[in-house]
């Protein structure tokens, strides 16, 4: 199971990507291999607006249904349509293609909790 | 049983196009017998138990007086004076009671109600290719094993195994009963004799991604203590031809009809039915969804639910409440998936 270096990471198994003040979002690949055949995401629409810990969306497996919670609060400047249509691309890559939203950082203070890849792996041996 | 080995998708694809095995040993089993036997079954089960042979078994479901269901079971009959009822783990202790119950009541001269569910162990194996993976395997021809029949006999040569030609997927295949230390010699053996076939093993999850497509009732979601065997759509295992508890009222809602019938559901709007959402017809509620899923074979989001009988007609479109949007679904026809 891979954790990239250069992303934050949550304990609700979002990562998120910082470049400037877009942020990137998806989940993990942890995330994905416990959910299991990813079948269907609902996204927030363009323009929208995100809150940290809150759900902005939901990804369903063939046996459950999922929440997706923010890392960050902003507003979202793009969404991954490509993965409504294909789904199953969360499970395939699910830090590249996979990811879900951008988003416009608010607030970078924000960002000041979020776990590193270290962090992060120690986060879900625990968890186990 | 895990909810996965490789993967719901791949298990699910696996057992309609080729085969996969399946650990089901959590299945109750009670043996009934005696000379009174037969009387006992007759009276517990809504299906007739005389219209099979001995070797065969039968899909029945067991009531309680006011009709709602204690579980849905196979019965397989040895001769006249024995029967082996196959029930859901989780009701096994609780099919048990009620029949001993049922037995303290009616006192019928000499029946013997025996909880086997420690001594025997389950795999089924299920898929196309079945009958081709255990015909190496078996003391005879599986072919001999016809549908809904059952067969006293070994595997490889001295582990001795009740196989019946049944199974919960709506794929041919049998299930196979033996002692619990027999187990993991049968499913090896099984499971090597499957290889150049693509044998799998399957979990839960895919387990109920088939029998949904099938439209199969899991008790809990079609069927419950407060759901009734007619309004689940079950009729056909139901025979008025003998009393047995329940009868009654199951024979009047029959005459007067059913405030509530279970049906098939096929997504029109994106979005995959699941258990207890609600459905709506014209913004008024009109029932609930008692499973849901994304059908494997279909790639669309299929379910069972109970709606209002004037909405069961097929091609019917209902709304489907997914996180309080109304997602259009249409009421289709059971099995929901068949093979072309």
């Amino acid at each position: 199971m891979e954790f990239p270096k250069d992303l934050k990471y949550t304990k609700e198994h979002e990562w998120v990507k910082v470049e400037g003040n877009i942020a990137t979002v998806g989940i993990t690949d942890y995330a994905q291999d416990s959910l299991g055949d990813v079948v269907y995401v609902e996204l927030p629409q363009e323009g929208g607006s995100v809150t940290k810990n809150e759900p902005f969306g939901v990804v369903e497996s063939v046996k459950a249904v999922s929440d997706l919670y923010s890392p960050i609060s902003g507003s979202v400047a793009e969404v991954n349509d490509a993965i409504i249509d294909s789904p199953e691309v969360i499970n395939e890559d699910p830090y590249g293609d996979a990811w879900m939203i951008k988003v416009e950082v608010g607030n970078p203070g924000d960002l000041s909790d979020l776990m590193s890849a270290d962090e992060y792996q120690k986060f879900i041996e625990e968890e186990k | 049983m895990p909810v996965q080995y490789s993967g719901v998708i791949e298990e699910h694809l696996a057992v309609r196009n080729a085969c996969g095995l399946f650990d089901v040993s959590h299945m109750g089993e009670i043996e009934i017998s005696g000379d009174g036997a037969i009387d006992f079954v007759q009276l517990i089960m809504t299906n007739d138990v005389e219209r099979i042979t001995d070797g065969q078994c039968q899909y029945t479901l067991l009531c309680y007086e006011n009709g709602g269901v204690v579980d849905d079971t196979i019965v397989y009959r040895y001769n006249i004076d024995r029967y082996l009822f196959v029930v859901n783990a989780s009701n096994a202790d609780k099919v048990f009671a009620w029949m001993n119950k049922v037995q303290e009541k009616e006192a019928i001269p000499d029946v013997t109600i025996e909880n086997l569910s420690n001594n025997y162990a389950q795999i089924a194996l299920q898929g196309p290719k079945a009958l081709e993976v255990i015909k190496p395997l078996l003391d005879i021809d599986p072919n001999e094993v016809k549908h809904f029949h059952f067969h006293l006999g070994l595997i490889n040569d001295d582990i001795e195994v009740l196989i019946s030609r049944t199974g919960y997927t709506g794929e041919d295949g049998f299930e196979i009963y033996m002692e619990p230390a027999d187990a993991t010699a049968v499913w090896n053996a099984l499971m090597e004799a499957g290889k150049n076939y693509g044998i799998l093993p399957i979990g839960l999850g895919a387990r109920d991604t088939l029998r949904l497509e099938m439209g199969y009732p899991l008790y809990g979601h079609e069927l419950s203590e407060k759901l009734t065997p007619i309004e689940a759509g079950l009729g056909k295992y139901v025979k008025f031809n003998k009393d047995f508890l329940g009868s009654e009222v199951l024979k009047k809602q029959v005459e007067e009809g059913v405030s509530k019938t279970l049906v098939g559901l096929k997504m029109i709007d994106a979005g995959i039915p699941r258990a207890d959402y609600e459905i709506q017809s014209n913004g008024k509620k009109a029932g609930w969804v008692t499973s849901g899923t994304s059908s494997p074979s279909l790639k669309v989001g299929i379910g069972m639910g109970f709606i209002e009988p004037s909405l069961k007609a097929l091609g019917t479109e209902v709304d489907v409440m997914i996180r309080n949007r109304a997602a259009k679904a249409q009421v289709v026809k059971l099995p929901i998936y068949s093979k072309k």
